[in-house]
């Protein structure tokens, strides 16, 4: 399997400054003085070896949408959020719009930032494509033909000339949709969420975004652990830190890295992927949480290691 | 949990050790809650001396959270010492340490807390 991050900011959707894309040159620049970068082949080698990942790069802002490829033909998905966008016009830059696709989107919840994408996802307004919706929620349907109405927008969801089709599935059972064994579970978060486990071929992918994990009760964090057991790699929100999450920001309904460090090494996964970031912080503040993280594995490990990446738009991994 | 207390003067200085993570976070919160209901304004000040404490989880530092609100909720002070290298990264990289009187040692914290429960540290 593989699996490429469309969209990894949590809440809203933020671009890349005009002044923070400045700081970038400038930090490049002075890096670059002395060195003879007369050709684009030798910029982009130093540029691989000499600059920090966030000065040369950026995480992106696009609201949650993950792509899971089991190399099957039909695509598979986690949440609609602005990421949905570029997935879609990817889609139809790969196929054209005349080929018909079928896509299976497995939703954590409704929020805002994980249905947003959905309007400007140009494949559902082609007929000939199928899109089935999956989730544990009775709004689900509600909610995304809501916001495709009057006065929040101009193009209603009866008008989309995809087969849309909405599939209620209930946490705790396990089902097979396009390849893969999925299981949803409830987390806490306002409105209440799900995460999903995918299996396929004796490997499992944990998506477990927008959930907040209060440790009031042991049960519910071995839950937890179990859902997480032995996964290859989990993608967790790790939106704020420890301290915000258990005061100024209590119950707003997302996690930390201390937590997902926690969880993933209790339920000895081998990769920690950290999600829907906040989108008040910038490349600087999302690479240094990634070091913190790291650190943190370091120090706590004890006989089991946890690979611990931050997840940026466009992002592949490999599973 | 045994929290070793040790009463100089208007403070109390408890000494948790080992490790504090999903397993005893709830044992170190039953033998703090006693101190904590005195952690008030005209009552005791309470000082925890980590050097001791090899490890803290996030139930762990919960329990810390928790202990802080009731302080602030009864105006009593609640500080923290003598943090070994790893408990000060994990304080540091969950933003704890924004949140707590870190104190380098108990003497410093006594220092800073309350001058009569300096002068009995200094005295024993």
């Amino acid at each position: 399997m593989r699996v490429r991050f469309w969209g990894t900011r949590g809440s809203i959707p933020v671009a890349l400054t005009s002044s923070a894309l400045e700081e970038k040159l400038v930090a490049a620049l002075v890096k670059a003085a002395g060195h003879h970068l007369d050709t684009p082949e030798k910029a982009r080698t130093f540029i691989a070896a000499e600059l920090a990942w966030e000065v040369s790069h950026t995480f992106g802002g696009n609201s949650s949408c993950v792509q899971i490829e089991t190399g099957s033909a039909e695509y598979s998905l986690c949440d609609l959020g602005s990421g949905a966008r570029p997935f879609g016009n990817h889609v139809l830059a790969t196929h054209g719009p005349g080929k018909g696709q079928t896509f299976h989107v497995f939703m954590s919840h409704v929020h805002w930032d994980h249905i947003q994408g959905f309007p400007f996802f140009m494949p559902a307004y082609i007929p000939g494509n199928q899109i089935r919706i999956y989730g544990c929620h009775a709004v689900l349907e509600e909610a995304l033909r809501r916001q495709n109405q009057a006065p929040s927008f101009p193009v209603d969801f009866s008008r989309m000339g995809a087969a849309i089709e909405f599939v209620r599935l209930l946490p705790g059972r396990r089902y097979e949709i396009a390849g893969l064994t999925v299981s949803a579970k409830l987390q806490h978060h306002g409105g209440d969420s799900y995460g999903y486990r995918f299996e396929r071929d004796g490997k499992a992918i944990v998506y477990s975004t927008d959930s907040e994990h209060k440790q009031e009760d042991p049960a519910e964090t071995q839950a937890f652990v179990e859902f997480f057991k032995d996964a290859d790699l989990v993608i967790f929100d790790a939106m704020y830190s420890l301290a915000d999450a258990t005061s100024v920001k209590e119950d707003w309904g997302h996690s930390s890295n201390i937590v997902g460090v926690e969880l993933c090494q209790m339920a000895r996964a081998k990769h920690l992927c950290l999600f829907h970031h906040e989108p008040i912080f910038d490349d600087a503040k999302l690479a240094t949480v990634l070091r913190e993280t790291r650190r943190l594995e370091e120090i706590t490990r004890r006989d089991h290691r946890l690979e611990i990446s931050a997840a940026y738009d466009g992002m592949e991994i490999a599973v | 949990m045994d929290l070793a207390p040790r009463r100089w003067a208007d403070t109390v200085v408890l000494a948790p050790a080992g490790r504090i993570d999903h397993a005893t976070s709830e044992a170190f919160q039953r033998a703090l809650q006693p101190f904590m209901e005195r952690c008030a304004a005209s009552q005791d000040h309470l000082v925890l001396d980590l050097a001791g404490l090899e490890y803290i989880s996030s139930a762990g530092l919960r329990v810390l959270m928790l202990a802080r609100k009731q302080a602030k909720a009864q105006a009593g002070t609640l500080a923290v010492a003598a943090l070994q290298p790893v408990v000060q990264e994990i304080f540091e990289i969950s933003r704890f340490i924004g949140l707590f009187d870190v104190y380098a040692s108990v003497r410093d914290a006594l220092a800073r807390i309350s001058p009569p429960a300096l002068a009995a540290f200094d005295a024993a």
